[in-house]
């Protein structure tokens, strides 16, 4: 398939023309980024949901029922599912995707027309999604998904790359994580916009739940109502419900318990998501955060044409200045103002 | 832009009423270790699941394990819904693993199936097999 044949494929509901994009995409081909340019004008209509959280706490489960709600509610659903390639040998074990359906292969998600399901490896990158994550998912926001999910690496504290992505962001938990200090660290339990709690038929989830509660909503305003409590909100303050009665500007993070592979709580998921998708559209925030991850993404556009300008031509003499700069005949600083002061004769 | 060298995906299936899934965990992980990027679909997939996980994966092998001795019967039709879904077997370095009998190696190869690899293979067999073989049908197609 030529770039032509793709494009036309992607905006025709393709899905072979879809995944060949991909590839290309992920790959580091110029078609890749051909396709990515063509397709631009098409994007933007989806509403693109990260999930992220510790290994093992039913991310993939989680995606499955969410597609089959989504699915059962009229919405097409894109997911994209990035597991760790290997560090050492490149490999890497892709194993989003037997969660679909699990062993109930009656709902038909693999093969459902209104599904693409797409693995990725990290390929070695730090930060839970892959590198090319974000141009997947605006191949399959062109494609004209409604819903796209995005399901990180397992991720550990501080791999928080899935907001550079998501519109909305969810964090899965689960009972017996560790104590209210763990839930206090900073990193990946402050980027949720949404948290679950997943394995709730576990002992434990309602304290792991209270202090999410609490981790959320412990502000100024918080403790000030807080001391004014009387004996008989005890319960109110125990159960984590005081929060609930703060009243707070913009959005409350909400926490939902889920037994995922049961579907419990998945309804209840589904409809927070959509409320926050709407929350953003009438607040404006939307347009807002996308608008200012568009400027980054072009930042770093920017910084990777100028390496590949410094590779594939030797016009600004870069070996020669590198010389220079190594025997003291000029500083790193000025070499690089000279450098980019050719960069911008040339362009 | 130079064409950076693709990393290889495959596909390891197991299809239909088998359960026998060690082998295919077995060599899913070794063919791992050996710097591919692998997915398994884990147990009972359909023939149309798989064809269409090879489709949207967009892998460069498929691999399909069968302990159930219906090899005759599900990999044909895998074959034939990649084609229904878009996808192009032709393209594809198809692979069949598991209990066959040997008499049917030809059967299975006339089918498009391009290597088959019975218990006591050694993983080191079908790394290099597949090292050789996708840039040979990749080649074929580009001439095609």
């Amino acid at each position: 398939m030529d770039v032509d044949e793709i494009v036309e494929g992607i905006l025709s509901g393709n899905k072979r023309a879809l995944a060949r994009a991909i590839t290309f995409v992920e790959n580091d081909y110029p078609e890749g980024k051909e396709i990515l340019k063509r397709i631009f004008p098409k994007t933007g209509n989806a509403h693109i949901i990260g999930i992220t959280g510790f290994p093992g706490v039913g991310k993939s489960t989680i995606v499955s029922k969410l597609t089959q709600e989504f699915r059962a509610r009229g919405k097409t659903v894109g997911i994209v599912a990035i597991d760790p390639g290997s560090p050492f040998t490149g490999g890497a074990l892709l194993g989003d995707r037997l969660r679909m359906d699990g062993l109930d292969s009656s709902k038909k998600l693999w093969i459902d027309p209104g599904v693409f399901f797409r693995s990725m490896s990290s390929r070695g990158r730090a930060g839970g999604l892959a590198a090319k994550t974000g141009d997947a998912v605006r191949l399959m926001d062109a494609f004209g998904f409604d819903i796209i999910l995005v399901e990180t690496v397992g991720a550990g504290q501080s791999e928080v790359d899935v907001i550079e992505v998501a519109d909305t962001s969810i964090v899965a938990l689960m009972p017996e994580m560790g104590d209210d200090i763990q839930i206090n660290k900073a990193g990946i339990l402050e980027i949720g916009d949404i948290y679950v709690v997943n394995k709730a038929d576990l002992g434990g989830a309602d304290k792991t739940e209270r202090w999410i509660k609490a981790m959320l909503m412990m502000d100024q305003e918080a403790v000030e109502i807080l001391t004014k409590t009387t004996h008989a909100q005890e319960y109110e303050i125990q159960t984590g419900k005081i929060f609930d009665k703060i009243p707070r500007a913009g959005w409350s993070p909400p926490v939902i318990k889920t037994v995922a592979d049961k579907g419990e709580g998945i309804a209840e998921l589904a409809d927070a998501i959509e409320k926050h998708f709407d929350y953003l559209k009438t607040s404006g925030k939307l347009l807002e955060t996308r608008k200012q991850r568009l400027s980054r993404e072009m930042v770093e556009i920017l910084v990777q044409e100028i390496k590949n300008y410094l590779k594939e031509t030797d016009k600004v003499n870069f070996r020669e200045i590198v010389e220079k700069v190594s025997k003291n005949d000029l500083d790193p600083h000025t070499a690089v103002e000279k450098i980019m002061k050719s960069i911008l004769k040339d362009y | 832009m130079e064409r950076m060298e693709k990393k290889i995906r495959v596909l390891v299936a197991k299809v239909g009423l088998d359960g026998h899934d060690r082998g295919a965990k077995v060599v899913a992980r070794f063919l791992r270790d050996a710097g591919f990027e692998v997915i398994y679909t884990g147990l009972h997939r359909t023939p149309q699941e798989v064809a269409m996980a090879a489709v949207q994966e967009d892998v460069d092998v498929v691999g399909i394990s069968l302990h159930s001795g219906a090899h005759m019967t599900l990999v044909p039709k895998v074959l034939n819904f990649i084609r229904e879904y878009g996808g192009d077997p032709d393209e594809l370095v198809v692979l069949v693993g598991g209990i066959v009998p040997e008499d049917e190696f030809d059967d299975l190869k006339a089918l498009g199936v391009d290597g088959i690899f019975i218990p006591g293979t050694p993983i080191s067999e079908i790394v290099d097999f597949i090292k050789e073989m996708v840039p040979k049908k990749k080649g074929l197609k580009a001439k095609s």
